[in-house]
C-alpha cells in the first residue's frame, strides 16, 4: 500500500472561500488573475496602498457596481467600473488619474469570468487613461453575493481655473449632451429580460475624458457637468435646477434618441428620459460659447451625435418639458424604479 | 417611428384643435375610460389644445388601480409563501395591500418576479417544478385572452404547478354604473381603444342609446385622443349619441374573435369588486369549472382573506369622475408615488399618479 499525501490542488476554476482567505491561494489570484493584467509601476511594489503624486487641487470619487447581467451588449461590469467613475470625476473639472478596485465575489464564481472582467478593466483604464493603483478582494458565501461586486474609487486633477458647480449656473446658459439618450438602460432591460427589438441595443457606456479636455483647449468656460446615469435626464436635471435656484426648460425636438431606443421604451411603458445613461454628460455653457461648445464637443469620439437639448431659464426650479406638440409639461423627479406598465 | 410619429404631428394636433374650439358651443365633460388615454393627456398636456369649455374626467380604466384590496392581500399571502414564486405585471408590485406590497414583500425574501406575459410565467413554471407558480392575472379585456391562453397551454402541457389569480373587470358595466348614478357628469365618452380592439364595440350600440350619450372608440395618440374629443364634442353639439369608430385602424365592430374565443373558453362573467367603487354586477371574470385546477384562489384556499378599504382615500370618486385628485386632502402631502395610499396613485396610468406626475404650469 502506498501512503501518499496529498498536494493541495492549487487550479481552481471556480472562486472558493479559500480565495478569499489571505493565504497561498488569495495571493495567487491576485497575482495570477489582477497583478498580470493590470501591473503598473504604482501597483509593482505591492504595499497597503499607493503612493502617488499629485500637482494641485485633486478630486476624489467613489462608487460601486453591482449590474446584472455582467455581460452586456455595448459593455460589461468591468468597464462600467472604471468609466463611471472616471466620468464623476470628469464632472468635477478633473482629469482622471489613478482608481482604486475592489471586489466582493461570491463563492463559485467561474474564474474565467473575472479574467474577462479584469480585462476589460485594464482596456478601459488604458483607454481612460487611468491608472489602477490600489485594490482589494473578498470573498462571500455562494448566496451571500451576486457573483461580482465592484467597487471603484478615484482621483483626478483638476484643470486650473475649471470652477464646475450648479452655482455657476446662470440663466441663459445652455444646457449641451454629447449624444442619443436612454441606451444603457435599455441595453440592460433587454438583455436581462431577454427582449429582442429586432436591432440590439447597445450600452452607450464609455470614459468621457475626451471631451473635457477638448472643451478646455478650447477654452470654453464650462460652468456646470453632470452625468445622467441612473434616473436619467429627467433627475439629473432636476437635482441642478434644484441645487442652483433655476429653472430649466428642455426642448424634446432637440433631445437625440435612437428610433430603437425610442421603440423599445414605447413598448415597455418607459419613459427614456428617466432611463439610465452610462456614456452621456450635461454640459451647462454660456449662451454666447454654446454653438462652438456644441462643435468641439460633435468633433469628438464620444460626441458626434451631441445636441442643445435646452436652457436654464430665471423660472422656478423645475425641470419643464416643451414637448414636440409645442406643449408644456413639468419634468418630475423619478419615484422608486421604473415598472413596465401592463397595457 | 412609423405609425406612431404621424399620430404626434403638430400640424394635425393644431388643426384638430382649432376645428374643436370651432365646433364646441357649450360646456361638455368628457371621460376618457383608460388609464393610457391619461397618461397620453398628462404626457403632452393636450388639455392646453382644448377650449376651457371642454372638461376631461378621467374614468376608471386603470386595471392597476381598480384591483380590489382584497385581491392584493390575496397576492401578498401567496407571495409570502414559500413554495410559491409569483408572478405579475410591473406596475402591481407597488399597489398598496392592507400591509405592505409585493415589492416589500420582495424585500422581506418572497419570490416576486416581473413577467411581461403570462407566457413567460409558464415558462418559470416549467422551469421550476419542485415549485408552485402564480401569475397576477389582472386587468381589462385586453389582457384578459393572454391570461386565458396560458391557462389552456397550461393544461395542453399538462403543467401542474401554475395557476393565477385572476382580477378581471369588464368596461361597459362600469360605463353604465357612471351613465346610471344619480349625480353623473359625463356627457360623452371616449371608449377604450384597446378593449375594443379585443371586443368590439357592438355592445356600445345600446348604451349610447338608452343613455344619450356619444361614444367616440378612441385611441391613444395625441391625434386620436383629440380625433376621438372632436367626434363626441361634434355630437353633442348635434344632439346626437351614436357610437363612432376614431380608432378604425385597429378596431373593428366585430372585435378580435380569436381572442374573443379564447377568454370566453376560460373565463365566465361574474360580479366584480372594483377598488374604491364597490361591487358592480356582471363587470368581472371568473375562472370557468374546467379550468380551476388553475384557479390559485381554490388551489391554495384564500377565502379566509378578507380586506375592507380605508375611508379616506376618495379613489372611488375620482375614477367615477365625481371629483378630480387635487380635491383629495392627502394629494401630494401623505399620498405620493413614493408613498401611494390609494391605487390610482401607484400606476402610470392612474388618475392621481397622472396629475401628480404631469401636473400642468
Amino acid at each position: 500500500m502506498e501512503l501518499t499525501c496529498p498536494i493541495p490542488d492549487n487550479h481552481f476554476d471556480k472562486i472558493t472561500i479559500a480565495h478569499g482567505g489571505g493565504g497561498k491561494l488569495s495571493n495567487q489570484l491576485i497575482q495570477d488573475v489582477l497583478v498580470r493584467e493590470l501591473d503598473n509601476r504604482f501597483l509593482h511594489p505591492m504595499h497597503d496602498g499607493a503612493i502617488l503624486q499629485v500637482s494641485g487641487t485633486i478630486a476624489f470619487t467613489t462608487d460601486s457596481y453591482v449590474v446584472q447581467p455582467l455581460f452586456f451588449p455595448g459593455g460589461d461590469i468591468g468597464k462600467l467600473a472604471v468609466c463611471g467613475t472616471v466620468n464623476d470625476l470628469v464632472c468635477c473639472g478633473a482629469m482622471p488619474k489613478y482608481l482604486s478596485l475592489s471586489f466582493i465575489l461570491e463563492e463559485g464564481l467561474e474564474i474565467f469570468v473575472l479574467r474577462k472582467i479584469v480585462s476589460s478593466i485594464r482596456e478601459t483604464a488604458i483607454k481612460a487613461g487611468v491608472y489602477i493603483v490600489t485594490g482589494d478582494t473578498k470573498v462571500v458565501e455562494k448566496g451571500k453575493g451576486d457573483k461580482i461586486f465592484i467597487n471603484t474609487a478615484g482621483i483626478g486633477e483638476i484643470i486650473p481655473g475649471m470652477d464646475i458647480g450648479a452655482h455657476q449656473i446662470q440663466s441663459g446658459d445652455k444646457i449641451i449632451i454629447n449624444g442619443s439618450i436612454a441606451e444603457h438602460g435599455i441595453a440592460i432591460v433587454s438583455s436581462r429580460e431577454g427582449l429582442e427589438f429586432g436591432t440590439t441595443i447597445e450600452s452607450d457606456s464609455a470614459s468621457l475624458q475626451g471631451l473635457l479636455k477638448a472643451l478646455y483647449d478650447a477654452q470654453i468656460p464650462v460652468r456646470m457637468m453632470r452625468d445622467p446615469t441612473r434616473g436619467g435626464l429627467a433627475s439629473s436635471l432636476n437635482e441642478i435646477a434644484v441645487s442652483a435656484q433655476k429653472g430649466i426648460i428642455l426642448y424634446e425636438t432637440e433631445i437625440p434618441i435612437l428610433e430603437e431606443v425610442k421603440g423599445a421604451c414605447e413598448m415597455l411603458g418607459f419613459d427614456p428620459l428617466y432611463v439610465a445613461n452610462e456614456g452621456k454628460i450635461l454640459f451647462f455653457v454660456p449662451q454666447e460659447f454654446s454653438l462652438q461648445a456644441l462643435q468641439v464637443i460633435k468633433d469628438q469620439e464620444f460626441g458626434h451625435n451631441a445636441a442643445i437639448i435646452g436652457e436654464v431659464t430665471t423660472g422656478k426650479p423645475l425641470v419643464t418639458l416643451k414637448t414636440i406638440l409645442g406643449s408644456h409639461r413639468i419634468i418630475d423627479m423619478i419615484s422608486g424604479e421604473q415598472l413596465p406598465r401592463i397595457c | 417611428m412609423k405609425y406612431i410619429d404621424e399620430y404626434r404631428d403638430i400640424n394635425v394636433v393644431t388643426a384638430l384643435s382649432k376645428r374643436i374650439h370651432e365646433v364646441a358651443k357649450h360646456s361638455w365633460n368628457i371621460m376618457e375610460i383608460c388609464g393610457g388615454q391619461t397618461h397620453s393627456i398628462m404626457k403632452y398636456n393636450l388639455t392646453s389644445f382644448l377650449p376651457p369649455k371642454i372638461s376631461l374626467i378621467h374614468g376608471p380604466g386603470c386595471p392597476v388601480c381598480v384591483t380590489p384590496l382584497e385581491k392584493i392581500d390575496k397576492a401578498l399571502a401567496l407571495a409570502s409563501n414559500s413554495r410559491v414564486i409569483f408572478t405579475s405585471f410591473g406596475d402591481m408590485l407597488r399597489v398598496p395591500g392592507s400591509q405592505g406590497d409585493l415589492l416589500k414583500a420582495k424585500a422581506n425574501g418572497a419570490d416576486v418576479r416581473t413577467v411581461y406575459s403570462p407566457l413567460d410565467a409558464l415558462k418559470i413554471a416549467t422551469d421550476n417544478l419542485s415549485k408552485e407558480i402564480v401569475f397576477f392575472a389582472i386587468g381589462f379585456e385586453t389582457t384578459a385572452p393572454v391570461n386565458a391562453l396560458s391557462v389552456i397551454q397550461a393544461q395542453k402541457q399538462n403543467i401542474k404547478n401554475y395557476s393565477v389569480l385572476s382580477s378581471h373587470v369588464l368596461v361597459p358595466p362600469a360605463m353604465e354604473l357612471i351613465l346610471s348614478s344619480p349625480d353623473n357628469r359625463v356627457n360623452a365618452f371616449l371608449a377604450a381603444g384597446h378593449v375594443c380592439t379585443v371586443m368590439g364595440y357592438r355592445q356600445y350600440h345600446s348604451i349610447a342609446a338608452r343613455y344619450k350619450t356619444p361614444i367616440a372608440i378612441t385611441g391613444f395618440e395625441p391625434v386620436d385622443v383629440l380625433q376621438g374629443i372632436l367626434s363626441v364634442v361634434t355630437q353633442l353639439e348635434n344632439n346626437t349619441a351614436l357610437v363612432k369608430n376614431e380608432y378604425a385602424r385597429i378596431v373593428t365592430e366585430e372585435g378580435n374573435e380569436n381572442a374573443q374565443e379564447t377568454l370566453w373558453r376560460v373565463f365566465e362573467t361574474s360580479d366584480q369588486t372594483w377598488r374604491g367603487i364597490g361591487t358592480i354586477p356582471k363587470s368581472g371574470l371568473r375562472i370557468r369549472k374546467e379550468f380551476q385546477a388553475y384557479d390559485a384562489e381554490l388551489k391554495f384556499d384564500l377565502t379566509g382573506i378578507k380586506s375592507t378599504e380605508s375611508a379616506n382615500c376618495i379613489a372611488g370618486q375620482i375614477l367615477q369622475g365625481k371629483l378630480k385628485p387635487y380635491q383629495c386632502n392627502e394629494f401630494g402631502k401623505a399620498c405620493t408615488p413614493e408613498n401611494p395610499k390609494g391605487a390610482p396613485m401607484v400606476s402610470h396610468e392612474g388618475a392621481c399618479s397622472a396629475y401628480f406626475r404631469f401636473q400642468n404650469i
